[in-house]
């Protein structure tokens, strides 16, 4: 018998075993932070401190009372050099607070321990709100909405996603290798919080070593291990949840319509962390491999810039290389390497110059490999035309909005169509001409 | 029967049948009459029947409804300039006299010469895909130089010059406002035929940050402010010289100090082609 998985999808050389045994190390504490304001899918923060200002390590300095979004936090302790626009990972320019570090760091652990076991689910929610907790693995969508389901929709099921599927990437990896109990632990918290009787953690079976950690501490507390088939995207919750539960989630609804919510198993050790220990997301595991001289699993500090921690790496082997947020097949490429680590920043994919020479753009030969390759039965190759010549009307009409932006329409095409980036125009103008209309 | 007898009576039948069926129709016809305005086509016939969308609506014929009910201007056709305005507001019967010429301004000089680049950009050549990722310019304000402004006019009123910039072929140019809808970073504006003094430049950064971007941004100095004679004709906001067109007189005034020669009066009625020459010129002396 097969292991589980979901239709269509690709198989891409998954060039993990740079990373994939080395051990999570502590990053050197930046000397200046540059924590920008929104990290996160929703409204955008509103800074709480100002120029001058001292603030301590873990202190929340951005909030906004909007339903979906997530309080930002000091992930050092120093003083406010400004409030400025700074350039993103997301490529645009956000208000983000820059802080000079005085160089102390503190032991969250010493501070306060409490037992996740006694909270209840209003107050594991209100923590994962106040500490500002966003899904780990790159969309950043804040954690305590998905963890308070509009009313009527019951939970029965929490999935773990620990599939990984990106390729180079290894940081889900290592955190379940090495932390598996605060996997579990945080595990059984976002249970306790949505009341769903079943918890499962998802993972491919490329990591044999995270699923022997994982059933080691998982075997007495009623959690399932589910071994899911390497595929990508296997870690796209819509496919996650077809191939584990075998449900599939209607067009245009969320997990919650069929009863399920996926977390990230980076979100859930941030979710321990912050129940245990009062700690907000202040530092996360980010996995710097590709061209770079010495590839590394770092725990870093928000706000630290790409420079910084590609030194810390032994910096890159070429003088032009690609720099991506995330991994190649959905990571954003950087302009510069000022930009700061956030909150969704899994990894920092170094692709060598010969990966990006300028593009030629082939027709399109009808073979139709991105229809056979999408995970959610769309048509790519037409999509793509209707973003490239701007036929707005239809690109809703063949379910546009519908597209994961995962990428393996691109991937496959033989004439290197930038399929992807097409639907993407697509949809930002699509958008654009909805709000024109509305306004 | 004879053969004169059948003849007859077809004859007959066929004249009652056919009379019946008549006066069924003229009361159809009666009763069912859908009353077209006659305004409306006589008002197509003066639009260009370009459909180029510029008014608003859909097409021509959409205009020309709405003007004949009166929710649109006499000089809604921006296409059409003064002459169909006239037209139009001599048919109406109204007064046509507000009717001003809109023309597209490209508020950005920072081409292949005067910007920095930090990047280099591989993916679609397209303005909009590029912006979602940031783009080659150290500048996140400039123009992105791939043309989707050329390619939305309909006209023929714009093109790419050797320096990666768009022009606007002044004769030509409707102001029908497609190239600022297709902008994704809003450097183009459409403004009055009689406005002639802009601050060439989009750039909200400080100073100094828009300085080492770009030769030739506005870097807030506020010389210009200084040197109109009006009192707030032009304001410096969010780090961007802003002329208010209510207030500053359209003249030189206020554009000879200018460190960057960002602020400039009247350049675009002249050749482009010499302006480019002169920045050409600036950059080797």
């Amino acid at each position: 018998m097969g292991l589980k998985t979901f239709d269509r999808g690709v198989h891409p050389a998954y060039c993990k075993e740079q990373t994939a045994g080395k051990k999570i190390e502590l990053a050197a504490l930046p000397k200046t932070v540059i924590i920008a304001l929104s990290q996160h899918a929703g409204v955008i923060c509103e800074p709480l401190v100002k120029k001058g200002d001292v603030v301590t390590e873990g202190q929340k300095i951005g909030d906004v009372k909007a339903f979906i979004s997530a309080p930002v936090h000091a992930s050092i302790s120093g003083k406010v050099k400004e409030v400025d626009l700074h350039l993103s990972p997301s490529g645009a320019k956000v208000l983000s607070v820059v802080i000079d570090g005085d160089g102390l760091s503190k032991d969250w652990g010493a501070v306060t321990q409490k037992d996740v076991q006694s909270l209840s689910g209003e107050a594991i929610r209100e923590a994962v709100r106040e500490c500002g907790i966003v899904g780990m693995g790159g969309a950043a969508f804040p954690t305590y909405v998905k963890l308070a389901p509009p009313k009527g929709r019951a939970i029965d099921t929490v999935i773990l996603n620990g599939c990984e599927c990106e390729p180079y990437l290894t940081a889900d990896h290592r955190v379940m290798v090495e932390y598996p109990e605060k996997v579990v632990c945080g595990l059984q918290a976002i249970m306790k919080a949505t009341n769903a009787k079943d918890g499962v953690i998802c993972i491919e079976d490329n990591k044999p070593d995270a699923i022997e950690a994982l059933r080691k501490v998982s075997s007495t507390k009623g959690v399932v291990i589910a071994v899911v088939a390497s595929k990508y995207p296997q870690g796209a919750e819509k496919m996650l949840i077809k191939a584990v539960l075998g449900r599939k989630v209607p067009v245009g609804k969320l997990p919650p319509d069929v009863g399920v919510v996926v977390n990230n198993v980076g979100t859930a050790v941030a979710v321990y962390e912050a129940l245990t220990f009062d700690k907000p997301l202040i530092d996360r595991v980010v996995t710097i491999s590709g061209e770079v001289r010495e590839p590394k699993n770092l725990l870093v500090r928000i706000g630290t810039s790409f420079e910084e921690v590609v030194a810390q790496c032994g910096g890159l082997k070429a003088s032009e290389s690609r720099v991506l947020n995330g991994g190649p097949m959905m990571g954003v490429a950087q302009v510069n390497l000022s930009v700061p680590v956030v909150k969704g920043t899994s990894g920092i994919t170094v692709l060598d110059q010969a990966g990006s020479k300028p593009l030629r753009i082939d027709p399109c030969i009808r073979c139709a490999r991105c229809v056979e390759a999408c995970p959610m039965a769309l048509m790519p190759y037409r999509l793509g035309d209707q973003g490239r010549m701007q036929m707005l009307d239809g690109f809703s009409q063949w379910g546009g909005f519908s597209c994961i932006e995962c990428g393996c329409c691109s991937y496959v095409c033989p004439s290197k169509r930038p399929l992807l980036e097409w639907i993407r125009v697509a949809k930002f103008k699509s958008r654009k001409a909805q709000k024109a209309k509305s306004a | 029967m004879s053969m004169g007898g059948l003849i007859l009576i077809s004859a007959l039948s066929m004249g009652i049948i056919g009379a019946v069926l008549a006066i069924f129709l003229a009361f159809a016809d009666s009763k069912f009459k859908v009353v077209d305005d006659p305004r409306i086509e006589a008002l197509a016939g003066i639009l260009p029947n370009t459909n180029c969308g510029g008014c608003g609506y859909p097409g021509c014929r959409m205009l020309a409804e709405a003007l004949a009910k009166g929710d649109a201007p006499p000089n809604s056709c921006v296409a059409g300039g003064s002459a169909v305005a006239k037209g139009l507001a001599a048919y109406l019967g109204v007064d046509a006299s507000g009717h001003k010429r809109k023309l597209a301004v490209v508020l950005c000089r920072g081409g292949n010469i005067e910007a920095r680049r930090q990047a280099r950009y591989t993916g679609d050549l397209s303005c909009t895909a590029a912006n979602l990722t940031g783009a080659e310019k150290v500048c996140s304000y400039s123009c992105l130089g791939y043309g989707e402004c050329v390619e939305a006019c309909k006209f023929g009123a714009m093109a790419m010059n050797g320096n990666g910039l768009p022009v606007v072929f002044y004769d030509k140019c409707v102001g029908c406002g497609a190239c600022a809808r297709a902008c994704p970073r809003n450097i183009i504006e459409m403004h009055d035929e009689d406005h002639k003094l802009f601050v060439y430049c989009r750039s909200k950064d400080k100073g100094a940050v828009a300085k080492k971007a770009c030769d030739v941004s506005c870097i807030a100095c506020g010389l210009c402010v200084k040197d109109c004679s009006v009192s707030g004709g032009i304001v410096v906001k969010d780090n961007l010289a802003t002329v208010n067109y209510d207030l500053a007189p359209q003249n030189a005034e206020s554009t000879g100090r200018c460190p960057t020669k960002c602020i400039l009066f009247d350049v675009e009625s002249g050749s482009t082609k010499q302006n480019f020459t002169a920045t050409l010129a600036r950059r080797a002396g």
